[in-house]
């Protein structure tokens, strides 16, 4: 895969409103598009998922990753989903399942990279997030919370990616500060800041931190509803899972 | 880029749910309660400055089921303007993309807590009565709650009664605009509801539309609503719900700890509403106001046929004053006529 593609660069919008359209399009660039829109939210909870549900060792389960890509795209599993039937993530996740069964056999005749996604895969990072430590098979989690980790990771995925659009917006906005004010407010998981001690810090009216807040959490919640549309296979599909992602059927 | 800690998500899921009201003329205070589409918040009018309750969806669009359904409500709401249904003053959609819609702050309790404050069964037979009231308000601008039970009704500090929730509302002939019928694609248009003579073979004709999804709560919702009949429902599925209402009122137990005796009256008038054949319920609300408020004024109701014994305690209780004037009356002319004879 490419490592100096997509993270860090523009981000080019499906014209297609979802993936799985984007994905069965005739036209190659869209359908590139539609993969590394995909493999951007799927690829790191995929791999955290191989690596804990199949006991993988990390440059094992780097390889199924990679290859559970270009599978993807070179034997049009996604052309294959239908939404009325299943979530996508759950799909996905069947797929891996499968892919990982068939693993030994494909891997030796498998030619990688040709069709590979765009996008750079920050496997050492996804270790860090792990914890680095060896897996101990004693402590790998039940299948069904396996289920319910993927899904954990995927929402942290899609957050991280949105978060980073969120950044990005800024800087083209000129709105670093705000950001800075997000980053120290909603994602350093600090308990004791609070609005006046930042307005303290920066040196500026709570008033201002509370309008620049509520702008950031505005344009993140919009990125991740982006997002997440992008890879959702129908309307309905999107309300269900932006319900998950954001936890409001679980209140 | 760091990755987002478990804490971190929850913080953004938090700072998310928030709707945000630039450009509108509300300001947030505080989240009320989470319902099956969304959140109602306090917010603050700041033209008019006075409190209101907003209700929002969850996720934005105006074109999912959620939204469609969130619409209907506020204007079905528009249209029962009753003191017994909670007014509603705004709807619209938010910077967010999220639908919304604004109705008067009310301030007080759920019947279910209200309930256990209230003692005598005459006082919540009165309450039960107001709630007849609204809801038969509502059945003739053509609109069935669907959804009636004590959580869906509030109880002001003066003793006003609210009908709440009005989301799964359903709409019936005659009472509705046409361009807000080809607007919403899952009202089921019927007919009002008829006697059973003129019924058979005449309901199914009058669907235009409807799908037979079940929603409701198990317990109150009718039997017919539960199997998902949404081309039958009528005003009797309705009184099913407020049977159940009436039921529960009667049985719930005081702070004391003791629960109102069911007379037989009252057992048959639950009885007849909650009937498992429609046919066999009341055909109307009034229908059962009325039989609650003979039952009040102590006369005979007309769910309950009563034996002469019955009748006979009904009479005594009803006119005991005068009874036991006429029997002290008479004890004291017997004794006059005892002593005189000596």
């Amino acid at each position: 895969m490419d490592e100096n593609s997509i993270q860090g660069g523009d981000r080019f919008p499906l014209t297609r409103w979802s993936v799985i359209d984007a994905a069965r399009s005739s036209d190659e660039a869209e359908r590139v598009r539609a993969m590394d829109t995909l493999c951007a939210a799927y690829w790191k909870p995929v791999y955290k998922y191989v690596r804990l549900r199949w006991n993988r060792p990390a440059d094992d389960a780097q390889d199924v990753t990679q290859g559970f890509f270009v599978q993807l795209i070179e034997r049009g599993l996604l052309a294959k989903f239908d939404p009325a039937k299943s979530r996508l993530r759950t799909y996905l996740r069947v797929c891996v399942d499968s892919f990982v069964m068939n693993e030994d056999k494909a891997a030796k005749r498998r030619k990688r990279g040709g069709n590979a996604p765009h996008v750079a895969l920050d496997f050492a990072g996804a270790e860090e997030e792990l914890g680095g430590a060896v897996i101990d098979p004693a402590k790998i989690p039940s299948p069904e919370s396996l289920d319910d980790f993927f899904e954990k990771e995927w929402i942290r995925g899609l957050f991280e990616l949105a978060v980073e659009d969120l950044r990005k917006h800024c800087e083209a906005n000129e709105r670093e500060r705000t950001f800075r004010l997000f980053e120290e407010y909603d994602l350093a998981g600090d308990e004791t800041i609070s609005y006046d001690k930042l307005a303290g810090e920066y040196g500026i009216p709570v008033t201002d931190i509370t309008n620049a807040l509520a702008w950031a959490r505005r344009e993140f919640r919009r990125g991740a509803l982006d997002r997440l549309r992008e890879i959702c296979g129908s309307e309905e599909e999107f309300q269900r899972e932006a319900r998950a992602v954001f936890g409001w059927e679980a209140k | 880029m760091k990755p987002l800690s478990d804490k971190a998500i929850e913080r953004l899921r938090a700072g998310a749910d928030e709707p945000d009201l630039a450009g509108t003329r509300y300001r947030l205070l505080e989240r009320i309660a989470r319902g099956g589409m969304g959140v109602v918040y306090a917010a603050e009018d700041e033209k008019l400055e006075r409190r209101v309750a907003l209700k929002v969806l969850d996720v934005p669009g105006t074109d999912g089921d959620l939204a469609t359904r969130l619409m209907r409500e506020a204007r079905v709401l528009a249209r029962l303007e009753h003191p017994g249904i909670v007014p509603v003053h705004d709807v619209g959609t938010l910077a967010d993309g999220r639908v919304f819609y604004t109705m008067k702050f009310v301030e007080g309790q759920r019947l279910d807590k209200f309930i256990e404050s209230v003692e005598s069964v005459q006082d919540r037979l009165r309450l039960f009565l107001r709630i007849c009231e609204a809801v038969a308000f509502a059945h003739a601008r053509g609109v069935l709650h669907r959804d009636l039970k004590p959580a869906n009704i509030m109880v002001g500090p003066f003793g006003e009664v609210l009908v709440m929730d009005w989301g799964l509302a359903k709409i019936l002939r005659g009472e509705i605009p046409i361009a807000d019928r080809a607007a919403d694609p899952e009202v089921t248009i019927f007919e009002k509801p008829k006697s059973s003579s003129e019924e058979s073979g005449s309901t199914k004709s009058s669907v235009i539309t409807g799908h037979g999804t079940v929603m409701g709560t198990p317990g109150y919702m009718s039997p017919e609503q539960a199997r998902g009949e949404v081309e039958v429902l009528d005003a009797r599925s309705d009184i099913f719900s407020l049977g159940a209402l009436l039921r529960f009122l009667l049985t719930q137990k005081s702070p004391a700890g003791i629960a109102p005796r069911l007379d037989r009256s009252l057992e048959a008038i639950c009885t007849k509403a909650t009937a498992e054949w429609r046919d066999s319920r009341y055909s109307a609300v009034q229908e059962l106001g009325q039989d609650v408020s003979r039952y009040l004024d102590g006369l005979a109701v007309g769910a309950h046929r009563e034996s002469i014994f019955e009748k006979a305690a009904r009479f005594y209780r009803r006119y005991r004053f005068f009874i036991l004037l006429i029997l002290a009356y008479l004890v004291m002319r017997v004794i006059l006529l005892l002593v005189l004879k000596r």
